[in-house]
């Protein structure tokens, strides 16, 4: 028998982490002589209150979805993918080279192209360490965590040596030309209020297919059955003639790829050039989109929505109440991560509890 | 000791009306026992029949839900671990429990030390040791590590570190699941010195050989139930089982001669080291023909494992030959995993089906194409696999092979461990392959089931195809095997014929003793 609900494991105790994150940051919140409520209102107001914050929020949520796409795939062969920073950046690097040394006559097909871009470098970067670790044992949490840094200085080489407009100081690229610009929310769908500097735009669409893609992929096909058997087991996998070479290799550049994928929503979407650091910080948000949606796209759909509202509304929060600080937002965001990710267990175990004797009572 | 004095002696233990549930499970209803003091008393059931369960609450890891426990007359509750210890309750466990790279004198005061400092101590708890050995036959040098030590042993450490903390009352748990009949031999030794000094044994165990040698009276539990507790010497084998199973069991099989056909694998002088690059197999040679069980007997670790493995493509080989139907069969590289195995018409019952049998975290369903899950028939097309066929065949197999419950859909973690097995085998006989290599086939499943599969493995035999069997438990390759091949350190010892030998020629092979070298 397993011991809760499908119901409960998906959606209550995800809702009684966030609750619990929401308490303390209110205790925060609380301590700075600011009201809790009033700050939860500006949040939730700022993020989905108006078509300008979920143009923002939606915008976010895209980053998240990719990344914590990239962090679910790896998890499902039981690697622990934190590189998805660097894989982003290297993304973003990708997107870039596409975008401004071929010239587009549409942005559909620069898309296309942008997202064999990224996806080839990020899973190009997400590789090495992949490598290390199918082959030499190589602890790929280390790894992929120094190659975060790796990615980091090259971009900044890159940005400062070989990119740069002459005559910029600021270490970017040149702006995109106009056949390789996304079209935002308003361009698509002006009727629905979105400004005209939205940063919303159609990698959205892109982001929904990777769900979707993601989905087939590990429930549908024999690669995924061979990830998830792996994952689930090594001495199984290697049973069942599964080569656990192959599944390390395969699982963690999609993984990368899908990471990589980030940029052509930040960089292509809404920066429309490449600057120093086009990640911002969501590849590792995407770890805790992966682990509060369970690994599943849908999860990590609405988990990415969450985030991206806590964003959106921080910023708003940032805004219309000083005494908030950059820092304090920080903080109850770390919450957040806090309580849907590393402090899962501390609420799964009573709940588990809780369901199994109202279980016996019935009985 | 003898009826007389047992029955006038007090109860060690009494339990009255202990009920537990996990859940909509009722693992324990409404159990009464009373185990004299200065017997051994033994508990017997089925996998899942609660045995298990009532020992934790009798040790403290479980509440039980209602009942009262009474330790020599008195009512004493045990809430923890703690409060058993104090009542004079030790728990020898089946998989121990011991700091692997501690000295044995040190694995026996961990957790009982009398202060901060360990000198005196460990002082102490030499000189107890050395009155323990003598007294009971529990001879261990204190100051040997854990790891080097034989699994036998280990066990007496075990055993010790109880008396240490002076148990007056020993649950065994599956105590001779990893020892040599030698091994076990001694244990029982050891047991009757234990009782003769007034210990009070409970042994659970589901070999129902060792319940008539050494219990004095013995439960029988079915579905959470007792269902009889019985004086052992009025009691026989076929009786047991019955009250076990709930129906007449038959506790051999029943197979007609064998009729060898053509040699089906031949192995020649094969040798596998292992990831630290020791040498696990030392030159090893035999062949298997169609329509003939070889079983390969010996105490694991003796290379078995390996044997399985290389012959199922999950390690390399070092050197060596592998023939099939004819053909040598390659021992490294891509064409030696276990999916070219497979293709060439070789299919294998792991010896751990948790492990590498089964994914514990798929349905039924996905087990069932595991390790076949690249077979045409489950593939919808290039893309995806055809989940809705894997499932129509498990719910056939599940049918054939009277898998309960028949859900395809349920994760096979939630099945019992003869249902489990049950899917591994159904998967790999219903290939209908030439070679079967079976790893400890009935290891963790209830006798139901265990007779069931044998006769599988059997049918399969008569079919004309090779079965290569490695098995821990003596008693199934007597019965199963056509011929038996005993192996030691990596080595084959010899070659008998089951009816011309016996557990102790056996035993002796199993322990390295050639009868040259005697």
């Amino acid at each position: 028998m397993d011991k809760m609900p499908r119901w409960a494991d998906v959606a209550l105790i995800p809702f009684i982490n966030l609750v619990l994150a929401l308490a303390v940051s209110a205790l925060v919140v609380l301590y700075i002589g600011e009201s809790p409520v009033e700050a939860l209102q500006v949040m939730i107001r700022g993020s989905v209150g108006s078509a300008y914050g979920w143009g923002f929020t939606l915008y976010y949520a895209t980053n998240f979805i990719f990344t914590g796409l990239g962090v679910a795939v790896a998890f499902h062969a039981r690697m622990f993918n934190i590189g998805g920073e660097g894989q982003a950046a290297l993304g973003g690097l990708g997107v870039a080279m596409v975008s401004l040394y071929i010239p587009w006559p549409h942005w559909s097909l620069a898309l296309l192209g942008a997202t064999i871009g990224a996806a080839i470098f990020g899973a190009a970067w997400a590789a090495i360490p992949a490598y290390l670790q199918a082959k030499r044992g190589s602890h790929i949490v280390i790894t992929t965590i120094m190659f975060n840094f790796i990615a980091s200085a090259l971009l900044v080489y890159l940005l400062v040596n070989v990119f740069r407009v002459p005559g910029n100081m600021a270490p970017e690229t040149a702006r995109f030309a106009e056949g390789a610009r996304l079209p935002n929310a308003y361009d698509v769908a002006p009727w629905l209020g979105f400004s005209r500097s939205t940063p919303l735009n159609v990698s959205f669409f892109v982001a929904v297919a990777a769900c979707i893609g993601v989905w087939l992929m590990i429930w549908r096909t024999r690669l995924g059955y061979e990830i998830r058997a792996y994952g689930f087991s090594e001495p199984g996998a290697v049973y069942a003639g599964i080569n656990p070479v192959r599944i390390i290799m395969i699982s963690m550049l999609v993984s990368g790829g899908l990471s990589g994928l980030m940029a052509i929503n930040s960089v292509m979407g809404e920066a429309e050039r490449l600057v120093i650091d086009p990640v911002q910080g969501a590849g590792f948000v995407g770890i805790a989109v992966a682990l509060m949606g369970r690994s599943h796209p849908v999860g990590v759909f609405l988990a990415a929505l969450l985030f991206g509202m806590l964003y959106q509304g921080g910023a708003e929060l940032e805004f219309e109440m000083p005494a908030v600080s950059r820092e304090m937002l920080l903080v109850i965001q770390a919450l957040v991560i806090l309580f849907t990710g590393a402090l899962d267990n501390m609420v799964r175990t009573p709940v588990a509890r809780v369901f199994l004797s109202l279980r016996r009572e019935r009985a | 000791m003898t009826d007389a004095q047992s029955d006038s002696a007090p109860y060690a233990i009494e339990l009255k009306g202990i009920s537990k549930a996990f859940g909509p499970v009722q693992a324990n209803k409404d159990i009464s026992i009373k185990v004299r003091k200065g017997t051994i008393h033994g508990i017997v059931g089925e996998n899942g029949a609660g045995k298990s369960t009532l020992m934790s609450i009798l040790y403290g890891f479980y509440k039980a839900d209602e009942g009262e426990i009474f330790i020599n007359g008195t009512l004493t509750p045990i809430p923890d671990s703690q409060a058993a210890i104090r009542a004079g309750i030790g728990m020898v466990h089946q998989h121990f429990k011991l700091v692997e790279n501690f000295t044995v004198v040190e694995n026996v005061i961990l957790g009982a030390e009398d202060g901060a400092l360990l000198k005196p101590s460990v002082a102490k708890a030499r000189k107890l040791l050395t009155e323990l050995a003598a007294e009971y036959e529990l001879h261990v040098d204190p100051d040997a590590i854990i790891e080097d030590l034989s699994v036998g042993h280990q066990q007496r450490v075990e055993i010790l570190k109880q008396l240490y903390r002076e148990a007056d009352i020993l649950i065994l748990d599956e105590p001779t699941g990893v020892l040599t009949p030698a091994e076990a031999d001694q244990l029982f030794r050891i047991l009757g010195r234990l009782k003769d000094e007034g210990k009070t044994i409970i042994m659970i165990t589901h070999k129902l050989r060792e319940i008539m040698d050494v219990t004095d009276t013995v439960s029988v539990m079915r579905r959470g139930e007792m269902t009889a507790t019985v004086k052992t010497a009025d009691s026989s084998p076929e009786e047991l089982a019955e009250l076990m199973v709930g129906r007449k069991v038959l506790l051999r099989v029943d197979k007609s001669p064998t009729k060898p056909g053509q040699t089906v694998l031949q192995v020649r002088d094969l040798v596998v080291h292992d990831e630290q690059k020791v040498e696990r197999l030392k030159g090893v040679s035999f062949e298997i023909r169609a329509g003939e069980v070889l079983g390969i007997a010996g105490v694991s670790g003796n290379g078995q494992t390996e044997l399985l493995e290389v012959l199922g493509g999950m390690i390399a080989a070092t050197s060596g030959e592998i023939v099939l139907n004819g053909d040598s069969i390659d021992l490294t590289g891509a064409k030696s995993d276990g999916q070219s195995r497979r293709k060439r018409g070789i299919a294998h019952v792991p010896e751990d089906r948790q492990r590498e049998g089964l994914i514990m975290n798929f349905a039924a369903w996905e087990n069932v194409a595991f390790g076949y899950h690249h077979d045409p028939k489950y593939q919808k097309n290039r893309l995806f696999m055809d989940n809705a066929a894997m499932k129509r065949d498990t719910a056939e197999k599940m049918e054939h092979y009277d898998v309960r419950p028949p859900d395809p859909m349920l994760q096979a973690k939630n099945f019992s461990g003869g249902n489990q097995q049950k899917i591994v085998v159904a998967r790999e006989i219903e290939r209908n392959p030439d070679l079967l290599l079976v790893g400890q086939p009935t290891r963790g499943v209830d006798i139901g089931a265990i007779e069931f599969i044998h006769k599988q493995i059997i049918a399969l035999r008569d079919e004309g195809k090779a079965i290569l069997l490695v098995s821990v438990e003596l008693d199934e390759i007597f019965s199963l095997s056509d011929r038996i091949a005993v192996m030691f350190d990596g080595r084959i010892m010899g070659e008998r014929l089951p009816d011309e030998t016996n557990e102790g020629e056996l035993g002796l092979l199993m322990a390295g003793v050639t009868k040259g070298a005697a």
